[in-house]
């Protein structure tokens, strides 16, 4: 690929610039990764298990599973409908639709979990309307979703508007002189131009929505063996000392980031598809 | 064209998991009492191991004595924090605070009525403690009595009173000791406090965080503890640190209570309250004593050193005045903290 001419620094300079980025890759990235697995097994492979087979433990990995389950689907719905709809048509409070977008990478996590407690908390907007109908939300299940909903909702269409941007409106404008309707073009047309990037993007979105920590935390209660996700379990079990249990937990983290690194990079291999997308 | 069977499994795959988004949050949202009689404590920090114990001993008393199984479930946290929560929703059967004055703040939100403490004897007080210094082995700052926590090069760790309780038992001991000291004088009572708090390097929110800043990641010189934490201190990081007792600290009282409004609702008030009284028995005192709270019961032995301890009700006016004048927005704590650096 590098082609003589293209840069004009020497040698030296890149071997610099190169050896200066892979410390820091090294220092930054891979020695904190290295020390979770290290600190896991620290005590041993029984206390490794031991501390993934404790009760809190199995319950925050579920309650984690579940909040990405419903809320990874239910923002690729939105991310896709709002990248379709950004891109693909002109209107009024379009501009103003991108920039809402965006608004959870701008809002602190820990801002948004206590909007949510002031919306649903008992004294707050809905709390009378919730409590006449027996359902609770903040210190529970659906606070915990909704929260993580609210981190993770930009990521599939940040992935998606770019790359459907790109790619502009004259594939589905040809669809429709040849007389396809709406639903068709989408599922014909368009989602195959993207899959790619759309996979990318739920492939964030869950990375996110399993390690969010901060608006979670607000929403939680911290009860334990009930609202305790993983990110919030490694931190209760490292706030009792209990360091190696900590660490295992925080493997299981670990390990979903890696799964999730390695899931892209061979989709990215195997397809030959090289990805552009960017936030 | 492109491949139509990976169309047709996204459409199938979307449309399951809108399915199954709304199958998970119906149920989840409407369901919020378990079959089982479960009942949640929600705790401050440094209670973690000490209702491990309590939780499994009561729960197998319950059961014996009831045929009913128990499941206690808890919640830890800075006890202001915690406090807030209550009052913010979260659904606490019993509260077991580090502070009176976080309790009164759940009966003013309306969860369990204003005479709370007199419902339990000793004024719902089970177990006591109190506060004092951890430093570094070998106690190279000779550190040792309240008035060299305001020596220039000592850092001091101590949570936020703001929304630890533990944090409010220091500033409290701080304040009964200087004005002692003092002889009551007002101001260099201040310039002693304003100093103390001027040597805090960072106010962590609950005594459990303080504490990993002070042992885990070794910050600070001398830190303020609950009795209880720092023999716990003593046990998870052998050799690195010892205890320093002043000649003065607080009776810290950290107080217990059924919400009621809670309890009403989940049908837990009986076993609420058999949960609290427990706490006045020999087993769980013994307990108490064995996490090295102090306990109540006369008959139940501590090792624990007795020492020169100030209360609140006797020497602040109670919780009410001393949260109003040290601990309310525009209290001594704001008006002195950051002022001197």
């Amino acid at each position: 690929m590098s082609h003589p001419g293209v840069t004009t620094e020497s040698r030296l300079v890149r071997m610099l610039l190169i050896g200066t980025a892979g410390l820091i890759v090294g220092l930054l990235l891979l020695m904190p990764l290295l020390a979770v697995f290290i600190e896991a097994l620290r005590k041993g492979w029984e206390v490794f298990l031991a501390s993934l087979h404790d009760e809190a433990a199995l319950s925050a990995v579920k309650l984690t599973l579940t909040a990405a389950a419903v809320s990874v689907p239910l923002n690729t719905l939105f991310g896709v409908g709002a990248a379709w709809a950004v891109t693909k048509f002109r209107f009024k409070g379009r501009a103003l639709l991108i920039s809402l977008i965006d608004l959870p990478f701008a809002v602190s996590p820990v801002i948004a979990g206590l909007v949510f407690v002031l919306l649903f908390s008992p004294h707050g907007w809905f709390g009378r309307w919730l409590e006449e109908y027996d359902l609770k939300v903040i210190f529970a299940l659906p606070g915990i979703i909704i929260a993580t909903m609210f981190v993770t909702f930009p990521f599939v269409a940040r992935e998606l508007i770019p790359l459907m941007a790109a790619q502009g409106s004259d594939q589905e404008e040809a669809a429709v002189t040849l007389g396809a309707r709406g639903w068709q073009i989408f599922l014909r047309v368009t989602l195959p131009n993207i899959k790619w990037g759309l996979l990318y993007g739920v492939l964030l979105c869950n990375a996110r929505a399993m390690g969010e920590f901060g608006a979670v935390s607000v929403v939680s209660g911290h009860i334990r063996g009930e609202t305790n996700t993983l990110p919030l379990h490694v931190e209760v079990l490292y706030n009792e000392y209990q360091f190696s249990a900590a660490f295992a937990c925080a493997t299981l983290l670990a390990l979903l980031a890696l799964v999730t690194l390695g899931i892209k990079s061979a989709i990215e291999h195997f397809t030959g598809h090289r990805h552009h997308g960017r936030h | 064209m492109n491949r139509p069977p990976f169309t047709i499994g996204l459409r199938a795959a979307l449309s399951a998991s809108a399915v199954l988004a709304v199958a998970l949050l119906a149920p989840a949202s409407c369901r919020r009492h378990d079959q089982r009689l479960t009942l949640l404590n929600v705790s401050y920090d440094p209670t973690r191991e000490f209702y491990a114990d309590v939780n499994k001993a009561f729960s197998a008393e319950w059961q014996e004595r009831h045929g009913q199984p128990l499941a206690i479930k808890q919640s830890h946290g800075g006890s202001g924090k915690q406090a807030r929560a209550v009052c913010d929703g979260l659904e606490a059967d019993v509260v077991t605070l580090a502070l009176a004055g976080d309790i009164d703040a759940i009966a003013r939100a309306g969860l369990l009525s204003a005479d709370w403490a007199a419902k339990l004897p000793q004024n719902s007080a089970p177990y006591t403690s109190t506060i004092v210094f951890v430093v570094r082995t070998g106690n190279p700052k000779g550190i040792k009595d309240w008035g060299d926590l305001a020596g220039r090069g000592v850092q001091v760790i101590t949570p936020n009173p703001k929304t630890s309780g533990g944090a409010r038992w220091n500033y409290l001991a701080a304040w009964a000791w200087a004005e002692k000291q003092f002889g009551g004088d007002q101001a260099k009572i201040r310039e002693y406090i304003a100093r103390v708090l001027g040597n805090v390097p960072v106010l962590d929110a609950g005594a459990r965080a303080a504490t990993t800043t002070f042992a885990q990641r070794e910050i600070g010189d001398v830190f303020l503890s609950w009795e209880n934490e720092a023999y716990l201190i003593a046990k998870e990081f052998p050799g690195k640190t010892e205890m320093v007792y002043p000649s003065l600290s607080i009776l810290a009282e950290p107080s217990v209570a059924v919400v009621e409004t809670n309890a009403k609702k989940h049908g837990t008030a009986a076993v609420a309250q058999a949960y609290l009284e427990f706490l006045y028995t020999d087993a769980a005192q013994q307990l108490a004593a064995k996490h090295f709270y102090r306990p109540r019961r006369a008959t139940v032995a501590s090792t624990l050193p007795a020492i020169d301890l100030v209360t609140v009700d006797r020497d602040f006016g109670g919780w009410a005045t001393a949260q109003r004048v040290h601990f309310d927005d525009g209290g001594t704590f704001d008006q002195l903290y950051g002022t001197k650096q």
